[in-house]
């Protein structure tokens, strides 16, 4: 909690330095690709007269509509809910996946986050379990597929105890809930060298494994989880920590080590759970 | 056509559970021989597809995003509604039962919002249940705060995210039954029409959004659980991808639409910069409970404060009008969101508007950080300023917020009697999509209690009774209706394709949105509806010349897909139109300003207006009929609401 405070009260004084007034002009070189069995390339677009209160993607709709104006697709991407909880946004920006600031998604981010005269790199996740749909799209169902594995406690509607039945120590209801934050977005996949998804997979094991309604399936859960994500050809974790680093969540990679205990608890001790 | 809401008899408290015995019920062992159709997997369509696969029923589950996690309940902030009474408060049923009713200022049903106040209890256990991390006191147990509207600590929350953890909830349990097999999954795919058959709904043809094919699925019954139209005003709340399509085509193929000019304009969001802007921005009503809303007391000090001159800060104690608090000394600033959202307004066009733009008022948090400090502030709302932050660079913790009302829900939507069917039988609404339970306003942290009690508790058991009804027999896709529908998704896909004109699909958007924004948005009067709808009219013939829709269908083509859309809110928006002229009352949302008490509040006409407005679709370019359910009040006593 601390550390949020002085990130915010730290972004502030740098965003009060380059604070821009005017309009910017810029050049974006933007990967495009019809669809998955076509090759894609970059292509550069100027995107002009560019105010510095829109953001990312409302920058990509004014050189959108220059291009539907023109008679040209416009680029595809990704984006639902603009404001930072759908996980739906995406794009990696000047090697960046969500750009160069922390703890946000692409969606948030605005134009005085960047300089008048920039060239901006704009590229699609890239892992081979996310393949690109076009453009700046890619696939991300293989997410889906872990969940259905096991992410899940099994209860039935309706027969559940009463809510305040199973009293949470405050202290793991909020761990629980810092782990449960995450928005599905996939940029701890795009970060990473390896292309693995183990922050991703570990925040959802670690939200039920800390929890008490999680205990019963714990070890069974996580067993499935992994084996799915290894069935999707995700790669393997070396601990680089770039997952962590571009989270927009901020999900921490103890997540990770929790997992992996979780992990070994259930091969070697409790397989019959399994 | 008579409209039967079929709403069951007997005391209010009883009718939930008798009309429940009365149902009939599906064998057992025949419901693996019923397909259901869920048409969104947003709160609604998630429980529901969920709670009927485990039944034993097959679903297949259609949504427009990547994955059904990221339907746009995703978005809510604040809570959700449960009459527990866990502080002792003095909460019971029947209190949020009244304040439901109250709140949308009498135009919702006294049955189907009792049953709503009824089943909230079980939505919390079942959400626990699932793991959803519900905020907890040091003791261990569930947090509550009071919401808006409401004097009693009722609304469960999950930090500023309560819609993503209830879904992912709700997303879980659907998982689960995914890979049980019993529910099969449609990510990336648009419903684009229903299938009726003999006069019942039997199917939906879909677009699969990544190769362009047009697919026909069939089922004993359709849930369309798709969401508000609230972007038929261009600039709302909504996801970008929110739209009226499923709802309306449903309507042209006989579901009444219910209310559709009641729109919820939320008293606090990020106001706009500039035309670029796409979307607008929520800041959680629950800053109301520690934010404090003002303006400056006169034009002159506003104008200074626009320019530039000073800060918010600069303005003394004496020199700020906390207007809320001072015209509704009882509620304050927690006083319900229309008449929030109405005042605001009101102080801007007075000249007392902040910002750059004057479009604007302040919410002070000054005072919370006195009384709680900084860190208990953070905590509560830690997220929520520092999106605020993201969005306008400035810092809540030092200045105040500025918001500006913005549209945010649809209180009207599909027509459904007291089983959540429609005027089509075999066609269900739940959630945001269906005009159900709100009357002319919601309550906050009422939405997402309506989504889930839809689909976790009601539609288990009043669908079976439909289906027991029609039996298991399989339906018959190759009947003509199948194909005969998907040729004509078909056709209007070519014709949007052929549309090579020199207007974007955008430009068509916002001109609607202003449209709508400026006649039938917070203020509404005869005149000014009559000319929107000209207008509309007008835009909607140029749009079918002169828009521009490139690409072709058989490819990931967002081209297309936006024009669709934005045809229908056209068609949409000028059927609210039709909606708010006839409705010369005020109530809630809708906001005549022909009729207003001599304080200037909404004034409602019980004699005239104590009904729901149902529309009936009678073809293109024709005037729809309008069909009245009179709203019996048994229960409560009708009066002006007042929250002085
Ligand atoms: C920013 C914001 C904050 C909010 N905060 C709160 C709050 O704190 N408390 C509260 O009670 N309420 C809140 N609300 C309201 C509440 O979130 C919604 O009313 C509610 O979540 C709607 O749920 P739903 O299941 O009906 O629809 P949605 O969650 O909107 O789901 C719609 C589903 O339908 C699908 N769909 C739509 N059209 C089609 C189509 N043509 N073909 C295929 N699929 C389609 C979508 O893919 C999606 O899966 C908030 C709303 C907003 C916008
Ligand atoms: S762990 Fe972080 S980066 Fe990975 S999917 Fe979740 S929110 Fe996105
Ligand atoms: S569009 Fe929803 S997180 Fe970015």
């Amino acid at each position: 909690m601390l550390s949020h405070i002085q990130t915010v009260n730290s972004k502030l004084t740098t965003a009060n330095c380059i604070h821009m007034s005017g309009n910017m002009n810029l050049t974006l070189k933007v990967w495009r690709q019809p669809n998955n069995d076509t090759k894609g390339s970059f292509v550069n677009y100027p995107a002009q007269n560019i105010s510095p209160d829109m953001s990312f993607l409302e920058m990509l709709d004014v050189v959108n509509e220059d291009l539907v104006k023109k008679g040209e697709d416009p680029i595809h991407f990704d984006h639902d809910c603009r404001e930072g909880i759908c996980g739906m946004c995406s794009l990696h920006i000047n090697g960046r996946p969500h750009g160069p600031k922390q703890a946000i998604t692409t969606c948030q981010l605005h134009m005085r986050s960047f300089k008048d005269d920039q060239t901006i790199t704009i590229e699609p996740w890239r892992a081979t379990a996310f393949p690109v749909i076009k453009d700046l799209a890619v696939d991300r169902s293989a997410f889906d597929r872990i969940q259905r594995a096991g992410g899940f406690i099994s209860v039935n509607t309706g027969g559940v105890p009463d809510a305040n039945a199973i009293a949470i120590p405050k202290p793991v209801a909020d761990e629980a809930f810092n782990s449960a934050t995450c928005i599905g977005c996939g940029a701890c996949v795009a970060a990473c060298k390896n292309a693995s998804a183990m922050l991703f997979v570990s925040a959802k094991v670690s939200q039920m494994a800390l929890l008490p309604q999680g205990q019963p399936e714990r070890y069974k859960r996580v067993q499935a989880m992994v084996a799915q994500m290894d069935e999707e050809g995700f790669g393997s974790c070396t601990n680089t920590g770039a997952c962590e680093a571009e989270c927009p969540k901020e999900i921490k990679i103890t997540n990770i080590a929790r997992m992996n205990r979780d992990f070994f608890t259930a091969k070697f001790f409790k397989q019959e759970e399994a | 056509m008579k409209l039967d809401a079929k709403i069951p008899e007997g005391p209010l408290a009883e009718k939930w559970s008798k009309h429940k015995f009365n149902l009939k019920l599906v064998n057992p062992a025949n419901k693996r021989k019923y397909t259901v159709i869920v048409v969104g997997t947003g709160l609604a369509g998630s429980s529901a597809a969920a709670s009927l696969a485990e039944l034993g029923y097959n679903v297949k589950a259609f949504c427009y995003q990547d994955s059904p996690r990221r339907a746009h309940s995703i978005a809510a902030q604040g809570g959700i509604n449960a009459a527990k009474n866990y502080r002792n408060d003095g909460d019971s049923v029947y209190r949020l039962f009244y304040d439901t009713i109250k709140g949308g200022d009498y135009r919702a049903r006294e049955a189907n919002v009792y049953r709503l106040a009824e089943v909230s209890v079980n939505i919390i256990d079942q959400c626990v249940a699932q793991g959803v991390p519900f905020a907890r006191e040091y003791g261990g147990l569930l947090d509550n705060r009071s919401f808006g509207g409401a004097q009693v600590s009722r609304t469960f929350y999950a930090r500023g995210q309560t819609g993503q953890q209830l879904l992912l909830g709700a997303y879980s349990a659907l998982n689960r039954q995914i890979h049980e097999g019993k529910v099969e999954m449609f990510s990336r795919h648009e419903m684009l029409d229903v299938v009726v058959v003999d006069g019942q709904a039997k199917g939906v043809v879909v677009r699969d959004m990544v190769t362009g094919e047009i697919e026909t699925h069939a089922g004993h019954a359709v849930l369309l659980c798709t969401g508000g139209y609230g972007n038929v005003f261009y600039l709302s709340t909504n996801a970008m991808g929110c739209n009226v399509t499923a709802a309306w085509r449903a309507h042209k193929r006989g579901a009444f639409f219910g209310n559709p000019c009641f729109t919820q304009i939320h008293p606090t969001c990020i106001p706009v910069t500039g035309d670029h802007q796409s979307k607008l921005t929520l800041m959680s009503e629950s800053l109301r409970n520690d934010g404090r809303v003002w303006v400056p007391k006169t034009k002159e000090i506003a104008a200074q404060i626009r320019e530039g001159k000073i800060k918010a800060s600069d303005i003394k104690e004496e020199d700020r009008d906390y207007f809320l608090e001072r015209k509704y000394p009882s509620f304050g600033n927690l006083v319900p969101r229309d008449v929030a959202s109405r005042n605001a307004k009101e102080m801007v066009d007075e000249g007392k508007g902040v910002g750059s733009s004057g479009v604007a008022v302040y919410l002070d948090f000054a005072d919370a950080i006195k009384r709680l400090g900084e860190d208990a502030v953070r905590a509560k709302y830690g997220n929520l300023f520092d999106m605020y932050y993201q969005i306008t660079d400035e810092n809540p913790y030092k200045e105040p917020m500025r918001i500006y009302p913005a549209v945010h829900y649809t209180m009207g939507g599909l027509w459904v009697d007291y089983n959540l069917q429609t005027t089509v039988p075999g066609l269900y609404a739940l959630g945001e999509a269906n005009f159900s339970d709100h009357g002319a306003n919601r309550l906050g942290a009422s939405a997402l209690m309506q989504g889930l009690a839809d689909g976790y508790f009601v539609i288990p058991y009043t669908l079976g009774d439909y289906l027991a009804t029609i039996g298991p027999k399989a339906v018959d896709a190759s009947h003509p209706a199948f194909a005969e529908t998907k040729k004509a998704v078909e056709e209007r896909i070519q014709k949007l394709l052929s549309l090579k004109g020199n207007k974007t699909v955008d430009e068509y958007h916002r001109e609607l949105g202003k449209i709508m924004w400026e006649y039938c948005g917070m203020a509404r009067s005869e005149e000014g509806l009559k000319k929107a709808k000209k207008m509309i009219q007008d835009l909607k013939a140029d749009f079918w010349k002169n828009a521009i829709v490139l690409g072709k269908n058989e490819e990931f083509n967002q081209s297309l897909e936006k024009a669709g859309r934005v045809a229908d809110f056209i068609e949409l928006g000028e059927l609210m139109i039709d909606d708010a002229l006839d409705r010369t009352e005020s109530c809630g949302g809708h906001f005549r300003i022909e009729s207003q008490t001599e304080e200037g509040e909404a004034k409602r006409d019980d004699e005239k207006y104590a009904y729901v407005a149902a529309w009936e679709y009678k073809g293109e370019n024709q005037a729809e009929a309008l069909h009245k359910e009179e709203l019996k009040f048994e229960n409560v006593k009708l009066t002006q609401r007042s929250y002085k």
